[in-house]
């Protein structure tokens, strides 16, 4: 109705009109597609979910808890386990459904042991010491244990909680991932078997 | 003489520090003090939450792990520090500053000072032009369109 | 059938919402105002469309049928009525629903107003608001779809599909999981719908932007259209933050109301540019500058929507807030590289046309200000914006997740808000093109006394003797008191003029330039926030002990005596524990609160809520943590002190009443004396109210 207000003074737009500097425009696009770049390697990070079935698996070092040892050494290195079957769990002892499986995979462990074959690796997820000592020892647990430093395993994984427990076969290719606890011994069995015979 | 003045201080001071040994042993640190050190730690357990308040499982045996620490007479930098190492450095409110953490620190000042300096440019240029255009420009003269000012100029006719 | 038929008229509202674009474009290309008409029709018909899909949405929840995944998903037979009703906005996929159709409302809105003087702008504000409802309806139709049954394969499998997969029979489960029970708030069951009124209603004024500058109508224009629609948007956005950060305080028991969440973060960051966009019109009205600005600013606060629906629903980034993990990123992903890109194209494509029509002229000038206001807006949002992406790009290059917390944006935005607060006291006293520091001085100095005062009470008063928190508190108190002073300053020239009543002499200005006094009132409303903000953030103390039946715990001078525990399950399927506390002050018996933690069976989740005593000068906050099956062997009990915190709620009300009295259509001309009417020059006064 009255927009007449909003120019009090028109002359300054003789001023030649000028667009965006060339080099203005680059930073601008630059600054817009790093943005989406970064976007979407998070976004398909996150769409990964767990790692595949197939997928190599990158060396890592475990250090025990004291009092556990694997071949005299207080450490293990995936690399070294090559030719083996190596499955990892992943625990806590705050975590309820962890203890369903406890029993269970240290009797399958035991099964095994003697076999040379097979390689059991606990790995602790954000847990303390006192605690989980206390668990280990409560379920008897003997296959060597470890608590995972700095998170570092278990993002490596890309864990979504605890329990979950990778098979790692011969090759060093992620052979089966179990989300969630395993119900009865025979059914870590009816995994760890086929791969053995492999 | 002088010689078992020397021991007798010895001995004292000995006595002394046995029997302050007491005091120096920390009691049991409170639930407040734990808390302290706690809230400036966050849990990966659950997300987004600081460690002090987070009710689950995990954090309650993280806190005893802090008192822990504490009783053992760690301060709060030396048990955060703990943590990161342990847990990863995501346990820390704040990044570390360090490495390529400083970014987080330096940009935003940055963008700030490239904006000050962009306004002010585009203050000081307007100045020129006002001077180059021949003095104050005043379109409608002082604060024309305050109705307040309106009124009361008014007021000053009909006085 | 049901869910066949709102499966269907979504289908419908998307074809409708594509060929909106389709003829709006045809019609803009061909100038042919008939496909114009057209897609103005087909834009209008979405609303009611959609509205069928959402109501049989509503059918079916309510009416328990847990053949339908999503019902299953959010409700429970034990749920009362209501909560079913708004688990509509519990799920991913329903709140998608929800948000598309309160978008097609605002565009059915938008396509009722007269378009007569405006028509070049027609065909775009289709295409953008058409463009952004397909969108979301897309997603659901074709990523995250309400409607999916469940289906029972004849291996035993349980499937989630729209139509019936052969070999395979209806699968109905008994009863439902429930809705999270984090969201059985009532704060949580508007929360939602205020923050997406917010979200949706800022792309209309996006949208005449884009018009605007498709068309090369980058008058003001646009602006005066979409004021109003600015500042609806503007406030349901703040009454979203405002009530989830109330949801937090009530639900989350962590004795705070914003946590600095990336999620949270990410739905505060358009409540700045929108904030600073609302500011910055202004200039662009009175002074025909920051035409680029505002184009930009506008964009941004859409771009930043999206945004941040993108990073709270593609499962980005994970928080107490974000939905559980989706399939619609990539789709989302492109969606906001198109538009991003097109709109910051079309911005530098007319970049030139957007040239100033006025000069700067004083640096005290209230564009000077505003501009000073926008920057500070713009740090906080570089500093939020960077708190957010940082730990993206450092997961991307080290492997290794990192917090940005709580501490690192108090720090960096905690001199910036003091500093917004003080400009929002000073920058109404300034006038559009020129002031001096005399004239800013002569309006200042009483209420600056006024706030010293104050500030020597509070100093010797009260004992006060934080540098940061005396700081907050001067900034606040001398940002009341001018805006306060304004107010009867002008009253008092009225009510002398006209000789009115003071009250009536106030009631008439505002009436007559709306906008302004509004924005007084809100900025009122903002000094009442930033009390209760500055009270709790710095005189908030906290105890925590693990205490017997009949003992203790002492905080700032109350006493929190345990009374009593009782732990029992409900008959809607909670196991509660439930504590009775006496609270006292100096020996006197206050009230008791019953702090207690839920136990939800079907969703295995705890909940903490707190026992409040809130009183206008503080809130005692007392949560229980833990308890011992004997009672007498204690449990442990948090209680926060939290001075000031109702001040924030409280002006969180003013804020909508100011809000009211800003965005009320004025339509009635004031009857005004003569002489008065005569002395106004034509269109400086009328200017102000009239659209």
């Amino acid at each position: 109705m009255n927009e007449g207000n909003s120019t009090p003074n028109a002359e300054v737009e003789a001023a030649p009109k000028r667009g965006v500097p060339i080099w203005i425009q680059v930073i601008i696009w630059l600054l817009l597609l790093g943005l989406l770049a970064i976007i979407a390697f998070n976004m398909k990070r996150s769409q990964q979910g767990s790692l595949k079935v197939g997928d190599p698996i990158q060396n890592f070092t475990l250090s025990f808890f004291d009092g556990y040892q694997f071949q005299g050494k207080p450490e293990i290195n995936l690399s070294d386990l090559k030719g083996k079957v190596v499955v990892v769990n992943f625990w806590a002892s705050w975590c309820k459904p962890c203890e369903q499986e406890a029993a269970a995979l240290e009797s399958v462990w035991k099964t095994y042991e003697s076999g040379g074959q097979v390689v059991f690796v606990g790995v602790d997820y954000v847990d303390t010491e006192p605690e989980a000592r206390k668990y280990l020892s409560n379920f008897g647990i003997t296959f060597p244990n470890g608590p995972d430093v700095g998170t570092k395993i278990s993002q490596y994984f890309r864990i979504t909680g605890v329990p979950e427990t990778y098979f790692i076969d011969q090759a060093g290719n992620l052979a089966y991932a179990q989300i969630g606890p395993f119900g009865s011994e025979s059914e870590i069995q009816a995994i760890i078997d086929p791969l053995i015979q492999k | 003489m002088k010689r078992f003045l020397w021991i007798f201080l010895a001995v004292s001071l000995f006595s002394l520090v046995w029997v302050g040994n007491v005091f120096a042993q920390k009691p049991t640190p409170s639930d407040d003090e734990v808390n302290a050190v706690a809230s400036q730690m966050f849990c990966p357990v659950c997300e987004n939450t600081p460690l002090d308040v987070c009710p689950t499982q995990a954090c309650a045996q993280w806190r005893e792990l802090i008192r822990t620490k504490l009783s053992e007479g760690w301060n709060a930098d030396q048990i955060k520090q703990y943590f990161a190492t342990q847990y990863g450095v995501r346990v820390l409110a704040e990044p570390p500053r360090q490495g390529l953490n400083w970014l987080v620190y330096i940009v935003p000042p940055f963008l700030i000072v490239i904006g000050v300096y962009i306004l002010f440019r585009a203050f000081r240029s307007m100045h020129t032009v006002n001077q180059l255009a021949g003095g104050e420009t005043e379109p409608n003269g002082p604060a024309t369109d305050e109705y307040t000012s309106r009124i009361e100029e008014e007021l000053k006719k009909r006085n | 059938m049901v869910e066949d038929f709102g499966y269907g008229v979504l289908i419908l509202s998307f074809i409708l919402a594509i060929y909106a674009i389709g003829s709006a474009v045809y019609g803009y290309v061909h100038r042919s105002q008939k496909w114009v008409e057209s897609s103005r029709l087909a834009m209008q018909l979405t609303f009611p469309i959609l509205t069928l899909s959402v109501i049989s949405l509503i059918y079916l929840l309510v009416n328990d049928q847990y053949h339908v995944a999503f019902v299953y998903e959010v409700t429970s037979r034990s749920m009362p009525m209501y909560l079913k009703i708004t688990s509509l906005w519990g799920g991913q996929s329903g709140s998608l629903v929800f948000w598309a159709w309160l978008m097609a409302a605002f565009s059915t809105a938008v396509s009722l107003r007269k378009w007569d003087r405006d028509r070049e702008f027609l065909p775009w504000v289709v295409v953008v608001t058409s463009l952004t409802m397909a969108f979301f309806v897309g997603l659901v139709i074709f990523y995250e779809n309400p409607f999916l049954q469940y289906w029972k394969s004849f291996s035993g499998d349980v499937i989630s599909a729209m139509f019936q997969p052969a070999g395979s029979a209806f699968f109905a489960p008994t009863d439902g999981r429930g809705l999270n029970p984090l969201l059985r708030h009532p704060g949580m069951v508007i929360h939602p719908p205020m923050l997406y009124l917010g979200f949706v209603s800022f792309v209309i004024p996006f949208a005449f932007a884009i018009a605007a500058l498709v068309t090369g109508r980058t008058d003001d224009r646009w602006i005066r259209i979409t004021r109003r629609w600015t500042i609806i948007a503007w406030t349901f956005l703040s009454l979203g933050l405002v009530l989830g950060g109330r949801w937090a305080y009530d639900v989350l028991g962590w004795g705070g109301y914003w946590g600095w969440d990336p999620v949270e973060i990410s739905a505060f960051m358009p409540w700045l540019t929108g904030t600073a966009f609302l500011h910055s019109v202004m200039i662009q009205e009175k002074r025909g500058m920051l035409k680029y600005w505002n184009m930009l600013l506008i964009i941004l606060t859409y771009a930043l929507v999206i945004f941040g629906t993108f990073l709270t629903r593609s499962g980005v980034l994970s928080s107490v807030h974000a939905f559980a993990q989706s399939a619609i990123g990539p789709a989302f992903f492109i969606f906001i590289g198109i538009t991003f890109v097109t709109s910051v194209a079309l911005l530098i494509y007319r970049w030139a046309d957007l040239k100033a029509e006025s000069q700067m002229t004083s640096m005290l000038s209230r564009e000077a200000l505003f501009l000073l206001n926008n920057l500070l807006f713009m740090s906080i949002l570089v500093v939020c914006f960077w708190g957010v992406i940082f730990p993206l790009i450092s997961e991307l290059v080290t492997g290794q997740k990192i917090t940005v917390g709580p501490p690192f944006y108090k720090n960096a935005t905690g001199p910036l808000f003091a500093a917004l607060v003080l400009l929002m006291g000073i920058a109404p006293l300034s006038a559009w093109g020129h002031s001096t520091l005399k004239t800013l001085g002569q309006a200042m100095w009483k209420p600056l006394i006024a706030s010293l005062v104050v500030m020597v009470i509070i100093f010797f008063g009260f004992d006060i003797r934080q540098p940061y928190a005396l700081i907050g508190f001067f900034v606040i108190f001398t940002s009341a008191f001018i805006t306060i002073y304004e107010f009867w300053r002008a009253a008092r020239a009225r009510s002398r003029a006209q000789k009115e009543n003071i009250l009536l002499a106030l009631w008439r200005l505002a009436g007559r330039n709306r906008r302004r006094y509004g924005g007084y009132i809100i900025h009122l409303a903002i000094v009442c926030m930033s009390l209760g903000i500055i009270g709790i953030e710095m005189f908030q103390t906290q105890t925590q002990g693990t205490i017997a039946q009949g003992q203790s715990l002492q905080l700032d001078g109350y006493t929190v005596t345990y009374k009593d525990l009782a732990v029992f399950d409900t008959n809607d399927n909670r196991n509660v524990a439930r504590a009775v506390l006496t609270v006292s002050k100096n020996g006197q018996f206050l009230t008791e609160l019953y702090p207690r933690r839920d136990y939800y069976y079907e969703s295995q989740q705890p909940m903490t809520i707190p026992g409040v005593r809130s009183t206008m000068a503080d809130d005692l906050y007392v949560i229980l943590v833990d308890w011992q099956p004997i009672l007498s062997s204690g449990a442990t009990f948090k209680i926060y002190h939290n001075p000031l915190v109702n001040w924030l709620w409280l002006g969180s009300i003013i804020l909508i009443f100011g809000s009211i009295v800003a965005g009320w259509p004025d339509k009635e001309v004031e009857i005004v004396p003569a002489r008065v009417r005569r002395n106004q020059i034509a269109g400086s006064a009328v200017g102000q109210q009239v659209d």
